[in-house]
């Protein structure tokens, strides 16, 4: 597990989700998990290939998603599924775009596959064998959770920790 | 909820945006933002071609420009644009705000970037700043003598 690769997706979360309620949030649960991954609402699945891989699940429960989209619309908004999976797909966008943010500036080169939003019963594999760390965030509207899976490509690796360092 | 002082063109009428974002959800917060900046909404597109499109249809004061969209991506929508109108004025408006995105939104004629998720106040500043950039017909904000406040 490496928490240099899993710290910026969580920091981005608690972030996102902040100053999207514009209220404070608190990682209430977080625990390593090698299990497929079982939703336990809508969930959006991000892919991430390169020098870095691995999936990133952000899972919000229908009515915490429509709550969420009430906020930020001000207004009570109409409740469909089509709203809620909008809502988590964007949310998805937010909390990954400002994680990759961080990591892209770092150096690290690859590329973050658009959102698939999974309302099915099956598990949820993320195409890897990492085991993932399962966050789960308490705001105003409900708890968030996040499933994050994320290494270094083994070649990539090499590559680094043999490349001559310049003082 | 925040208030401020309605952003208008130089002829005192409202400035009109082109809000370019693949996801209705994040048009439809960016365009409650522009209603409290005392805005109008002159179109919406959902990806680059469309855009190209609706900016022509329209003449927009202003475009919100996502970044990743289907078909065709923000920065060549940009480019596009700019190609066409020297004098059009984009503001780019994604979560991935990286240097090189930016950069390259620049480099192809973007005035600004504003990363998501958008606060009201950041981007009425960032629009401030665009708006006041140019001393044409949408040139400098008239009714900025009350500062936007909590």
């Amino acid at each position: 597990m490496r928490m240099e690769l899993i710290q910026p997706f969580i920091n981005a979360a608690d972030a996102v989700f902040a100053e999207s309620l514009q209220a404070p949030t608190k990682i209430v649960d977080l625990a390593m998990d090698e299990e497929t991954y079982r939703r336990k609402g809508i969930a959006a699945l991000i892919l991430i290939k390169g020098e870095i891989e691995g999936h990133v699940i952000l899972d919000l429960a229908p009515e915490v998603a429509l709550k969420v989209a009430s906020h930020l619309a001000g207004s009570a908004v109409v409740e469909s599924e089509q709203l809620a999976r909008e809502t988590v797909c964007e949310l998805a966008n937010m909390v990954i775009g400002n994680s990759v943010t961080l990591l892209n500036d770092q150096g690290f080169r690859f590329k973050v596959f658009p959102p698939e939003i999974h309302v099915n019963d099956q598990g949820l594999s993320g195409g890897t064998d990492t085991e993932a760390m399962v966050i789960c965030i308490e705001t105003p509207c409900g708890q968030v959770y996040l499933n994050i899976a994320m290494h270094y490509l083994h070649r990539r690796r090499q590559e680094r920790e043999t490349a001559p360092t310049v003082d | 909820m925040q208030q401020f002082a309605a952003l208008l063109r130089k002829d005192s009428r409202p400035v009109r945006y082109l809000v370019v974002d693949d996801s209705v959800f994040a048009r439809k917060n960016i365009i409650k933002m522009i209603e409290m900046f005392g805005g109008e909404v002159a179109g919406e597109a959902g990806d680059g071609l469309t855009a190209i499109a609706e900016y022509n249809r329209t003449t927009p004061d202003i475009v919100l420009m996502d970044i990743t969209m289907p078909q065709m991506e923000g920065i060549e929508a940009v480019e596009r644009i700019v190609r066409q109108h020297a004098e059009a004025r984009i503001v780019m408006v994604s979560s991935v705000g990286y240097q090189e995105n930016i950069l390259a939104a620049l480099q192809k004629g973007a005035k600004h970037f504003v990363q998501k998720p958008v606060k009201p106040e950041v981007l009425y500043e960032i629009l401030r700043y665009v708006l006041s950039d140019d001393p044409s017909a949408a040139g400098a904000p008239v009714a900025l003598a009350g500062e936007h406040r909590s």
